[in-house]
């Protein structure tokens, strides 16, 4: 069913009519011309939807716009103003990227993380970031670069 | 200053020269004449760009701006191929804006992206660019100074007198430069003058990417715009018999639903147009959610396909087998065909009667299943069809392997398609076959409207064009002394045998015998980063590791005791690898990992060494396993891809090598019931994670003066035997069916 929502993302209020199972993903892209958030496998299993709700890392690909009022998104280009949140500061520094498809998920899991743990060890972001993945091989560049944006912020 | 190979720089030109129409551009070479841009008015500070060439800008405020022409997929080509130009351009790396290269065979000679190609054949081709455009800006001040060439000099995008202590900069003559001719009697640097080339640089396009830029063709998006996605068979082997589309025509957002054809009936195939299916059906609609939902409703009857044969350009005849294949029968198949005389594709000595009087024989058979690329970006197209016209905005990693088939299905002249490159999230090989261009294309006329075509990612790993299944059975014969007498090779695979019959043991044993063997199959498959050596590796290095055992050598003592041989008196004249630069490999690893030495005793170390495109790797690998868990301490490489151009990128390339390695070994399996993929998605395809990578990974690269060879797949292959002989120390078990990791469970 179409119905109108009010979404809060970037601390902006967008009104939006969509289907009520249309995930975030879709609405973002499709309908509020963001496309930060990459489009991965859209059954949560990779990560590179990662936005934040309420402050915490989610698969965007997982969440209707029906459940989202009264939240907070945050996107990738909600994350800071210039590019330089140190999460992606720390990126740039340590050269993580490769193709950068996933990239856009993998700084949103790191930014979520460090709210919560500012300093993380290596087991905590072994964890956390395990539901992010990259197929060309950026991982221990991604753990140096949390390290870096951990020790900087 | 060294004068270098100006024949080579001469030939080049003139060619592409004569491709860019003649007339005034004559002798201009590819280079565009001077287009300089019109102003924008006296308070407008945007630079006016004088285009030098067509590689190069350069503007009033000495901003230069250079097009990188290969297609980028992560390999950091749009900072080390513009490096090549700035080097021999003089100007500093930080006044330099990259930007990337259109599809254009007139202003790039060579946009190509596969094989581990793009620095080593842009190597002397872009220093050339780069060197002629400042001839170009030297013999401008001369004429503007009336002085002579020879005095002036060149740094920093400065021409200095340093006589009269003139200096300008290079936007002051970049208007005169980019009238002159190119010249064709071109100076390329020494290697002891580079100031560029051999110094880190990170990524160009690292700030737009962390900030989520729509750098993808994913992202792409203009007016009008609708989305597509196609419908096709569930499995191998069938094809569309009928379909009712009623009820998903009337779902929301949906615009059209149609069959489409890839090729017609008679294309010939010119060996990159591997498509998994021929006819499928076409969905239109407003946004990617309703078209997946319409998807959902199609009603479509799939039959098993009869037999076919395929054309190809050469009038060769393939035939597709008719059938519904599964992963336990191909098995079942190469195992059998083991056991069967091979076709014989190299023969040194006397194999035969070296195995008949052998005191002892060793034979192990390895297997490996097929692997998906698994591109992070899945595969996607926008094309605009208007009249007789077509514009894509494609990722695609060889933009002219599928241009003739685009030209072929369309009936178009190429003159009229336009493709815009974009970054692609991935390639790995599989966007080197470019048929959803065309699907694209053929879906934006049927609905004429300019259209996005996207693979949902449940598409793109059960439709794909895989990494072939292999097989190798390998024999070794030792007299009574355990010494090595003779080695047999027999390999095949679903449908293509993984033999490099040339390569390494061969020309170092006196008995040798390659033998091959193909199953031919209805799945389709393609290039996979490092065909065909992404599977030898594995399987030789683990056998050579399991021989040595046998003889009581050191993994590594074994190896270049063979590779000495081979230097020295090699068997046979057609020995594809350069013995001492494998030797070399070998030995950076064993002193940069301290095989061998008393504190690395107790750790569960396995080794592999391979030469493919052009370029050495060894890799050592420490790891311990509990239960069915395998945890990599540190990973250890060594590469001899001759001058390195960006140390950083190159490293950023070979860690993530062996991680994707690792992670294919371990966990990738595509494999197959009845036709259909029993993986879709990633949570049923085991993609290796940020827990299982390494916490260590060194990379060490051999310091020469050799031409750059390649980078983005020689360190891929080797680490899969590295992980298979590394768990054996662990596990005391060896390891010959891939993925491994699942044989650690029960």
């Amino acid at each position: 069913m179409i119905k109108k929502y009010s979404v809060k993302i970037n601390k902006k209020v967008h009104q939006v009519k969509a289907d009520e199972n249309m995930p975030l993903l879709w609405v973002l892209r499709d309908i509020l011309e963001m496309e930060g958030t990459k489009y991965g496998c859209g059954v949560g299993s990779c990560g590179a939807c990662t936005v934040h709700l309420n402050g915490q890392a989610v698969r965007s690909c997982q969440l209707p716009i029906s459940a989202l009022a009264g939240t907070e998104i945050t996107t990738i280009e909600g994350l800071s103003a210039k590019g330089d949140h140190p999460v992606q500061k720390a990126w740039v520094d340590v050269d993580v990227a490769q193709c950068g498809y996933c990239q856009s998920g993998q700084i949103m899991s790191a930014a979520a993380l460090l709210k919560t743990t500012p300093n993380p060890t290596e087991e905590d972001i072994e964890n956390f970031m395990t539901g992010n993945i990259c197929r060309c091989g950026t991982y221990t560049r991604i753990k140096k670069a949390i390290q870096l944006a951990a020790l900087k912020s | 200053m060294k004068k270098t190979d100006s024949n080579y720089s001469r030939r080049s030109f003139l060619k592409v020269s004569s491709l860019s129409g003649g007339g005034m551009m004559l002798g201009i070479s590819w280079f565009a004449s001077a287009k300089p841009l019109e102003s924008l008015g006296e308070l407008n500070i945007e630079p006016v760009w004088q285009e030098v060439t067509s590689f190069i800008k350069i503007a009033s405020d000495n901003s230069i701006k250079i097009f990188s022409p290969n297609p980028e997929f992560g390999q950091n080509v749009m900072t080390s191929l513009p490096m090549l130009i700035a080097e021999e351009l003089d100007v500093d790396w930080k006044q330099v804006e990259v930007e990337q290269g259109n599809y254009d065979p007139k202003a790039f000679p060579r946009q190509f992206t596969g094989g581990s190609q793009g620095i080593r054949m842009a190597w002397k081709q872009l220093r050339t660019v780069g060197s002629a455009a400042r001839q170009m800006i030297l013999t401008a001040a001369s004429q503007a100074w009336n002085l002579p060439v020879t005095e002036l000099t060149t740094a920093n995008g400065m021409v200095t007198h340093a006589f009269s202590g003139k200096s300008e900069t290079y936007g002051t003559f970049a208007a005169a430069a980019a009238k002159l001719p190119v010249p064709t009697d071109i100076v390329l640097k020494g290697n002891q003058s580079f100031r560029l080339i051999g110094t880190p640089q990170k990524n160009v396009v690292a700030p737009k990417i962390v900030q989520g830029k729509p750098l993808f063709g994913m992202d792409y998006r203009e007016a009008g715009m609708l989305i597509a996605m196609t419908e096709r068979p569930p499995a191998f082997g069938m094809r569309l018999k009928s379909f009712d589309a009623t009820a998903a025509k009337k779902m929301p957002g949906i615009v059209d639903i149609f069959p489409i054809k890839v090729f017609n009936d008679d294309h010939k195939f010119a060996g990159f147009d591997t498509r998994s299916f021929n006819e499928v059906i076409a969905v239109v609609g407003k946004s990617t959610w309703d078209v997946m939902n319409a998807r959902k409703k199609i009603k479509a009857v799939w039959e098993v396909a009869p037999e076919r044969k395929e054309m190809g350009v050469n009038n060769r005849e393939t035939t597709v087998p008719s059938g519904l294949e599964s992963t336990t029968k191909h098995y079942a198949q190469m195992l059998e065909m083991s056991k069967k005389p091979g076709v014989i594709e190299r023969k040194d000595g006397d194999p035969e009667k070296a195995f008949a009087e052998a005191k002892h024989v060793i034979e192990r058979t390895y297997t490996a299943p097929f692997l998906a690329h698994n591109i992070m970006e899945p595969t996607n197209t926008f094309a605009h069809y208007v009249g007789d016209k077509v514009r894509f905005v494609a990722p695609i990693q060889i933009p002219d392997w599928i241009m003739p088939s685009i030209v072929a299905r369309l009936g178009i002249p190429k003159e009229n398609i336009s493709i815009e490159l974009v970054r692609m999230g991935g390639g790995f090989g599989r966007r080197a076959y470019g048929h959803y261009m065309i699907e694209a294309a053929l879906i934006s006329k049927q609905a004429n409207a300019p259209v996005k075509l996207i693979y949902s990612r449940e598409d793109d790993v059960s439709a794909g064009i895989y990494r072939p299944s292999y097989q190798l059975t390998y024999r070794a014969a030792f007299d009574e002394n355990k010494k090595l007498i003779a080695f047999h090779a027999k390999g095949g695979g679903v449908p293509e045998s993984p033999l490099h019959a040339n390569r390494f043991p061969a020309g170092a044993i006196d008995n040798y015998l390659a033998e091959s063997f193909v199953i031919p199959s209805n799945i389709t498959i393609g290039a996979f980063r490092a065909p065909r050596s992404n599977f030898n590796a594995a399987a030789e290095q683990s056998f050579l590791d399991e021989i040595s055992e046998y003889m009581g050598k050191d993994p590594i003592a074994f190896r270049l005791e063979l590779l000495q041989r081979a230097k020295d008196n090699p068997v046979g004249k057609t020995n594809d690898y350069d013995a001492s630069r494998y030797m070399g490999v070998l030995e950076l690893v064993r002193d940069k990992s301290g095989w061998g030495k008393p504190e690395n005793a107790g750790k569960k170390r396995g080794v592999s060494a391979y030469f493919c495109h052009n370029s050495y790797a060894a890799q050592v690998i420490d790891l311990q396993v509990k239960g069915d868990q395998v945890t990599v301490d540190q990973v250890t490489t060594a590469l001899d891809c001759g001058v390195v151009v960006n140390p950083e990128g190159a490293k950023n390339m070979a860690e993530g090598a062996a991680i994707d390695g690792i992670g294919n070994a371990l966990f990738g399996q595509l494999t197959l019931t009845d036709g259909r993929t029993d993986q879709r998605n990633f949570d049923t395809y085991r993609m290796i994670r940020h827990n299982e990578a390494p916490k260590k990974i060194d990379v060490h690269f051999v310091k020469n003066e050799i031409d750059p060879t390649g980078l983005g797949e020689p360190p891929f292959p080797p680490i899969f035997g590295a992980v298979a002989n590394a768990l054996y120390k662990a596990t005391g078990k060896r390891f010959y069916q891939q993925p491994f990791q699942p044989q650690l469970k029960g």
